[in-house]
């Protein structure tokens, strides 16, 4: 294809994500490093019988003015990323020096704001994406060797789960292990305490958060492996069957390897995924017992005040996190690309 | 393959049976359960006294009368305005699924029928912003269309949302391109098509299986999104997502969680009805990046 008319054609496409998500990462940057004007305080002296008394009060005028000639705010430099909200140097230091036990300097950290939100973040990534890289496995192989007129069915219903609004199937999920729901009352059965409730427990809710994750996520790598389990070389099996292989080993020596690639575009894809885990969060009205970056972002973009500076700071901090995980498949494309 | 089911011993047969019965039990059962109980009373949906209430409705037939009750639906269709929302879901999506099919289908054939090495970077950039939260993206945007007063507007939400689907159209449609035959349109060129007429006449009349399988995907994309459209649109403007969640904030306190139950009932219909109609569609597209590579 000609230089020209590739460049029309892509024109429309390029033009979306260059003004949509190009420049938006590159004003999250410049934002993440202004913050805010002071406003402008004057002095007013006023007087009267008694005398004259100066007093200070807000010039609003000179306040606005002042805004609309640098609507970004003033020059900040790191200052957001090493405050309280984010990095917390200080309070990382102090902790470090402070607490006796790794135990309690864990306890501290998770205190602030950024270490909680990413501690659950990567937990729930590298908890979730194994799980559901299993499961999906597991199912597949279960529905393979059903009968093929109940396949269809059994697809349609396990598709559910991952066509579902994220944050509808979380709702669902979350009433029904309210302690008044029919899976709470069962935990509380099955744990012998009336009083047990997901949603007063950290532990719990961790675990419950983890438990959507995969539950969404399963139907899609169920059905990426079940796709590739079609294309198996059905000689390669019969061979396997002939030289003596049980199930098991035909599973762990044929079809394991031949799903490996589908593994890695499962994992990459999951992980980019479970990373911006962030309606479950909501949905289960976690927040004081689990954060994410994408849901510390949301609370600081909603409400009456928006701190944009703030949000934008860890905006970038995810975005470098985003890179870091990425870092491993790009290189991997690079390289098999130069080598083409 | 009945061959080899009837070669399996019995106890794997019974491993199979157990592994799918809780899998389906799994995957159905919230929605069966929610579907339900969305046609009770409160009271019985969380019942205190004893979780079978929510299946006989025992407070639902004291409370109303009747076994089942449509007073959520009606709290939440027309006392809280949900068919507004309804109606901008609609809107939404609709303009969503075009556009992006638009420059979708024209970046996809060039990306499939180019050799060069930009085609791949483009490919490339196209993956690093896929991978890209979307709430990154909005906290970008909300100075500057504060700024310039685009906040609020459903115009605006349609091209964010557009944009942040042409990474995945892109590449969906690439791929869905790369299987059409080179020559079909080469052949037409040689013929004295240009690029353009080419596509329009030889191309696409071949392209709609791959084009309703990556508007599929738009749709979801569009309809599921929540990060996007609460931060960006304006109360009137709402979708039905963020209108659930505001209804959790609000009705919670007044005693009115079953609007939100059957707001959700309602949201999950349509995706229902999508999944039945265009399972096959679906199953290939999300197969499609992964097996073809």
């Amino acid at each position: 294809m000609k230089h020209k008319s590739f460049f029309w054609f892509v024109l429309p496409s390029a033009l979306a994500m260059l003004l949509f998500i190009f420049f938006p990462i590159v004003s999250v940057l410049v934002q993440s490093v202004h913050v805010d004007h002071e406003q402008v305080i004057k002095t007013v002296e006023t007087c009267d019988l008694f005398g004259c008394k100066e007093s200070t009060t807000v010039d609003q005028n000179a306040t606005a003015a002042l805004r609309a000639e640098h609507p970004l705010g003033q020059f900040a430099g790191f200052k957001t990323y090493t405050d309280r909200n984010h990095l917390a140097i200080d309070e990382f230091g102090e902790n470090w020096t402070r607490s006796n036990s790794w135990r309690d300097f864990g306890a501290q950290m998770l205190n602030l704001p950024f270490y909680k939100a990413i501690s659950f973040t990567l937990v729930f990534t590298f908890v979730v994406t194994p799980l559901v890289i299993v499961l999906g496995f597991v199912v597949a192989v279960a529905v393979n060797s059903a009968v093929k007129a109940i396949r269809g069915p059994l697809i349609f219903f396990s598709l559910l789960p991952m066509i579902i609004t994220p944050l509808v199937g979380a709702l669902i999920l979350f009433w029904m292990v309210d302690a008044r729901g029919v899976v709470g009352a069962a935990l509380q059965y099955l744990a012998g305490d009336p009083d047990l409730s997901v949603k007063a427990s950290t532990p719990l809710m961790w675990i419950m958060l983890m438990v959507y994750g995969v539950w969404h996520s399963t139907p899609f790598a169920f059905i990426v492996y079940y796709a590739g389990l079609q294309s198996v070389n059905q000689d390669t099996l019969e061979a396997a069957r002939v030289d003596g292989a049980n199930r098991w080993l035909q599973i762990r020596h044929v079809i394991i390897p031949h799903l490996l690639p589908l593994t890695t575009f499962i994992a990459l894809m999951q992980l980019m995924d479970n990373f911006r885990v962030f309606e479950p969060i909501v949905s289960f009205s976690a927040e004081a017992h689990a954060t994410s970056l994408s849901w510390a972002i949301f609370n600081d973009l909603g409400g009456e005040t928006r701190q944009l500076s703030s949000a934008a700071a860890t905006s970038v901090l995810t975005i470098i996190g985003v890179a870091i995980l990425l870092s491993p498949v790009l290189v991997r494309t690079w390289r098999e690309f130069d080598r083409k | 393959m009945s061959s080899k089911a009837q070669r399996q011993p019995v106890a794997i047969t019974f491993l199979v049976i157990g592994v799918l019965a809780i899998w389906m039990i799994l995957a159905a059962f919230p929605f069966l359960w929610t579907l339900w109980g969305s046609f009770k009373v409160e009271g019985d949906f969380f019942s205190k006294a004893n979780w079978a209430n929510a299946l006989t409705g025992k407070l639902t037939v004291s409370e109303t009368g009747a076994r089942v009750t449509g007073d959520g639906y009606y709290g939440a269709w027309v006392q809280e305005k949900f068919w507004l929302a309804a109606w901008n879901s609609v809107i939404v999506c609709f303009f969503v699924v075009t556009i992006s099919l638009t420059l979708g289908t024209l970046g996809g054939y060039a990306l499939a029928r180019s050799t060069y090495r930009y085609a791949f970077w483009f490919l490339l950039s196209a993956l690093i912003f896929r991978a890209m939260p979307p709430i990154t993206l909005v906290s970008g945007y909300l100075p500057v269309f504060f700024q310039w007063n685009l906040w609020g507007h459903t115009a605006t939400t349609i091209i964010v949302l557009v944009a942040i689907n042409q990474p995945f159209t892109l590449w969906m449609l690439h791929s869905f391109f790369k299987n059409i035959p080179a020559e079909l349109d080469e052949s037409a060129m040689v013929d004295g098509c240009t690029r353009f007429q080419a596509f329009r006449n030889v191309i696409i009349p071949v392209m709609w299986p791959g084009v309703i399988t990556t508007g599929l995907f738009s749709f979801l994309l569009a309809y599921n999104d929540f990060a996007v459209t609460t931060m960006l649109l304006s109360r009137e403007n709402q979708t039905m997502i963020p209108k659930v969640a505001s209804f959790l904030g609000t009705t919670q306190t007044k005693g009115n969680v079953m609007f939100a139950v059957s707001a959700v009932v309602s949201v999950t219909a349509p995706l229902l009805l999508m999944v039945l109609f265009f399972q096959r569609q679906i199953v290939g597209g999300l197969t499609a990046g992964a097996v073809k590579g």
